[in-house]
C-alpha cells in the first residue's frame, strides 16, 4: 500500500479548475517531485496533502486512511514553506523546538532531539541565533531541522530552494538528497525547475493546467517523454513535425516533409499515415563536415547559423533543407572532432536510428 | 567621489535639521529648563514665582511640602493606577478591534481605520460633554467609573492604531507553519501572534499611558472630588493655587516618573522583544 494517495481529486476555485482528476501513489521512503510551471496545480495539490485545501472531489489517503477533514495541526506531516517562515522571535533552537513542543514532548527530549538536528543540517553553532541574522542557506536549514525534527510520516517542500542563488541551490540539493537518504522520510517537493527535479527525485509527476501529463522516474521521463509538453518542458529538445511510413515491430518510418525519411524506433503498432512529432535531444545529434564519415541511419545536409561556444559543450543551431532550424550540443572533448564548425558551413547532422522518440498528437 | 558626495550630504543635513532643533530648544527644553529652576524658587506675595533677586532665590519649600504631605503620594500612586487600568482596557478592547481591521479585505482596511480615527473630527470637550449626558441619567457620573470609561473613550484609537499597523504587517505564512507544525488556534495566538504584536502593545501603551497620567480634563468633567489627578492638581496649582514652585514640583516628579518607566520599557523591549522587529 503506497504511503500516500491522492486519488481522482478535483479543485476548483470560482471557474478557474486548479486540479483536475489528479491521482497519484507516493510510496515510503520516495523523494517525489511535482513538476510545472505555475499555475499548473502543483502547490494546490501540496496545500490540500498538508490540510489548508480540501479536495472538491476525490480524496487524500495517508495509510489508507482519508485525511478529509483532519486539520492541518493534526497530520502527522509537515511543511517547508517557500518564504521559510521561520518565527522571527524565537531562536534557532527554539524554531525546530516548536513541533516537538507542539506533539508534548519531555523538556529532556526536546532538548536531545533540538541537538540531534541541528547537528544534522551542520548549525551547532547557530542555535542560539536569532532567523534574521542568518544568511538565506542557514535559514533554508533551519526550516528543513524544524520541518524534519519530529520525524512527520511526511514532508512537504514548496519550492525550497526558489529563494537561493544559483551556486547555493546547487550546494542545498546535494545536502537535500543526503539528507533525504538520512533521514529515510518522504519527501513530496514541488518545484517549477526542470533540473532541480531530474537531480533530486526518485519519481517525477510533470504538471500542466491542474492534470498530471506524465509521472515516471527522471531518466524515463527525459527519455521517452509522453508528449510535447513533457518532452519540452523538461530539457531542451527538438520537435521535428513528421507522419509515420512505416511501423513493424521496433521498426519506426518516419517522414518529414521538405526533409526526408527518418529512421526510428518504437515498440508501439502505429497506424501509417499518423501525424505526430518526432521529439530528438540536442546532445544525441552529432554535427559533421562534408568530409568526414559518420556511419549513422540519419544523416541530413544543413548549414550551421549560430554557435554557442559554452566551453564543455558547443551548441550548434542548424538550419536544415526545410527551414528548420535543430538545435545539437557537442561534446567538446569528443574523440574525431577535429575542428570547430563555423557560422555558415555546410555541416551533415546525424543521429542514430534509436535516438529520439514518436509523439502522437 | 566618496567624501565630495557625502560633504554636500552633511551640510544639508544641518541645514534641514536646525530649524526643528532651535524650534525645540527655544519651545520645549527651555520652558523645560524654566519649570526646572521654578520648582526650587519660592511663592511670590501674591502667587506666582518670588522676585528673583529676592534674598532667598533658591528653596526646597516646594519640595517639602511635597514629601511632607501624604495626599500627594496618593494622587501619584491614583494617577498611575487610573493610567495603568486604561492602558489594560484599552489593550483588552483595541486587540480584537485591530486584528479584525488587519484581517479584513484590504480595500475595506483604510476605510475601518478611517471610522477608528472619525470621533477626532469633533471637539474634544463636546465628546466628554456626551458621556455627561449618557453617563448623568444612569447615575454613574461623577465616579470613579465615570472617569475610566472617559479615559478608555478618549484614548482607544491610539492603541488600536499602532496595534493595527504592527497585526497588519504579520506574514500569514507564519500562522501556517505554526499550525502545520501542531499548534491549534489558541497556541497559534499565543505563540505566534501575540508575541509578534508586543512592539505594538508597547507602542499603544505608551501613547495611553503617558497622555492619560497627564489628563485633567476627564477627571474634573466627569469625575468626583475624590477623582483629582495629578493633571488636575498641576493645573490647581497653576491656576488656582497659585502657587507655582509646588506646581513646577509636581510637574518634574511626572515628568521623572515618566521617563523612569520610557527608559524601563525601552530596556524590557530591548531584552524581551528580540527579532519581533522582522515582522515583515
Amino acid at each position: 500500500m503506497a504511503l500516500l494517495e491522492i486519488r481522482n481529486v478535483t479543485r476548483r476555485f470560482g471557474a478557474l479548475e486548479a486540479v483536475k482528476d489528479v491521482s497519484l501513489a507516493i510510496e515510503a521512503g520516495e523523494f517525489f517531485t511535482l513538476l510545472g510551471p505555475s499555475g499548473c496545480g502543483k502547490t494546490t495539490i501540496l496545500r490540500m496533502i498538508a490540510g489548508f485545501d480540501e479536495p472538491g472531489e476525490g480524496e487524500i489517503l495517508l495509510d489508507g486512511k482519508s485525511l478529509a477533514g483532519v486539520p492541518p495541526e493534526k497530520r502527522p506531516l509537515h511543511t517547508v514553506f517557500q518564504s521559510y517562515a521561520l518565527f522571527p522571535h524565537m531562536t534557532v533552537a527554539g524554531n525546530i523546538a516548536f513541533p516537538l513542543e507542539m506533539a508534548g514532548k519531555s523538556a529532556l527530549e526536546i532538548r536531545r532531539r533540538v541537538g540531534e538536528t541541528l547537528a544534522l543540517v551542520h548549525l551547532e553553532d547557530k542555535a542560539a541565533s536569532f532567523p534574521h541574522e542568518l544568511s538565506g542557506g542557514q535559514k533554508q536549514r533551519v526550516a528543513l531541522a524544524r520541518g524534519l525534527v519530529n520525524q512527520p510520516r511526511l514532508l512537504l517542500l514548496d519550492e525550497p530552494l526558489g529563494a537561493l542563488d544559483a551556486k547555493l541551490r546547487v550546494e542545498m540539493q546535494i545536502e537535500l538528497i543526503a539528507l533525504q537518504r538520512e533521514v529515510g522520510i518522504t519527501f513530496v517537493f514541488v518545484t517549477h525547475s526542470q533540473q532541480e527535479a531530474l537531480a533530486l527525485s526518485h519519481r517525477i509527476a510533470v504538471m500542466r493546467g491542474g492534470r498530471v501529463e506524465q509521472c515516471d522516474e527522471p531518466d524515463q521521463l527525459y527519455t521517452q517523454p509522453a508528449n510535447r509538453f513533457v518532452a519540452d518542458f523538461v530539457g531542451k529538445i527538438n520537435l521535428i513535425e513528421v507522419a509515420v511510413t512505416a511501423s513493424s515491430k521496433v521498426l519506426l518510418g518516419l517522414h518529414a516533409s521538405g526533409l526526408g525519411e527518418i529512421a526510428a524506433t518504437d515498440p508501439r503498432p502505429l497506424a501509417v499515415g499518423e501525424k505526430g512529432a518526432f521529439a530528438l535531444r540536442p546532445e544525441l545529434i552529432r554535427v559533421h563536415g562534408h568530409k568526414e564519415s559518420a556511419d549513422l541511419k540519419n544523416r541530413f545536409q544543413g548549414r550551421v547559423r549560430e554557435l554557442l561556444y559554452l566551453g564543455d559543450v558547443t551548441l550548434y543551431k542548424v538550419e536544415l533543407a526545410n527551414g528548420a532550424v535543430i538545435e545539437a550540443l557537442m561534446p567538446n572533448a569528443a574523440p574525431g572532432r577535429a575542428k570547430f564548425h563555423e557560422v555558415g558551413d555546410a555541416v551533415w547532422v546525424c543521429w542514430r536510428h534509436d535516438a529520439g522518440v514518436f509523439l502522437r498528437n | 567621489m566618496n567624501t565630495t558626495r557625502s560633504r554636500p550630504a552633511g551640510f544639508a543635513k544641518w541645514i534641514v535639521t536646525l530649524p526643528p532643533t532651535l524650534f525645540l530648544l527655544a519651545f520645549f527644553l527651555l520652558p523645560a529648563l524654566i519649570v526646572v529652576l521654578a520648582g526650587f524658587r519660592e511663592t511670590g506675595e501674591f502667587g506666582g514665582l518670588a522676585p528673583v533677586d529676592s534674598v532667598a532665590a533658591l528653596s526646597l519649600d516646594a519640595w517639602r511640602f511635597l514629601l511632607g504631605d501624604v495626599i500627594y503620594l496618593e494622587i501619584f500612586l491614583r494617577s498611575f493606577f487610573v493610567a495603568a487600568l486604561t492602558t489594560l482596557i484599552c489593550i483588552v478592547l483595541a486587540y480584537p478591534l485591530a486584528w479584525l481591521i488587519a484581517r479584513s479585505p484590504k480595500q475595506r482596511r483604510d476605510f475601518l481605520v478611517l471610522l477608528v480615527i472619525l470621533p477626532f473630527a469633533s471637539n474634544f470637550l463636546v465628546r466628554i460633554y456626551a458621556w455627561i449626558m449618557l453617563l448623568g441619567p444612569a447615575g454613574l457620573l461623577y465616579t470613579p467609573f465615570a472617569v475610566i470609561v472617559g479615559m478608555v473613550y478618549a484614548h482607544l484609537p491610539f492603541m488600536v492604531l499602532p496595534l493595527y499597523t504592527n497585526l497588519e504587517k504579520h506574514d500569514p505564512a507564519l500562522l501556517e507553519a505554526a499550525q502545520d507544525l501542531g499548534a491549534n488556534a489558541w497556541t497559534r495566538f499565543w505563540r505566534v501572534t501575540f508575541p509578534l504584536s508586543l512592539p505594538g502593545i508597547f507602542s499603544g501603551s505608551a501613547l495611553v499611558f503617558i497622555p492619560v497620567l497627564g489628563m485633567f480634563a476627564v477627571p474634573e468633567l466627569l469625575g468626583g472630588t475624590g477623582d483629582i489627578l495629578i493633571g488636575n492638581l498641576i493645573k490647581e496649582q497653576f491656576l488656582e493655587n497659585r502657587d507655582w514652585p509646588l506646581g513646577s514640583a509636581l510637574s518634574i516628579m511626572l515628568t521623572a516618573c515618566v521617563l523612569a518607566l520610557a527608559g524601563l520599557a525601552a530596556w524590557a523591549a530591548k531584552r524581551g522583544l528580540h527579532g519581533t522587529e522582522a515582522v515583515t
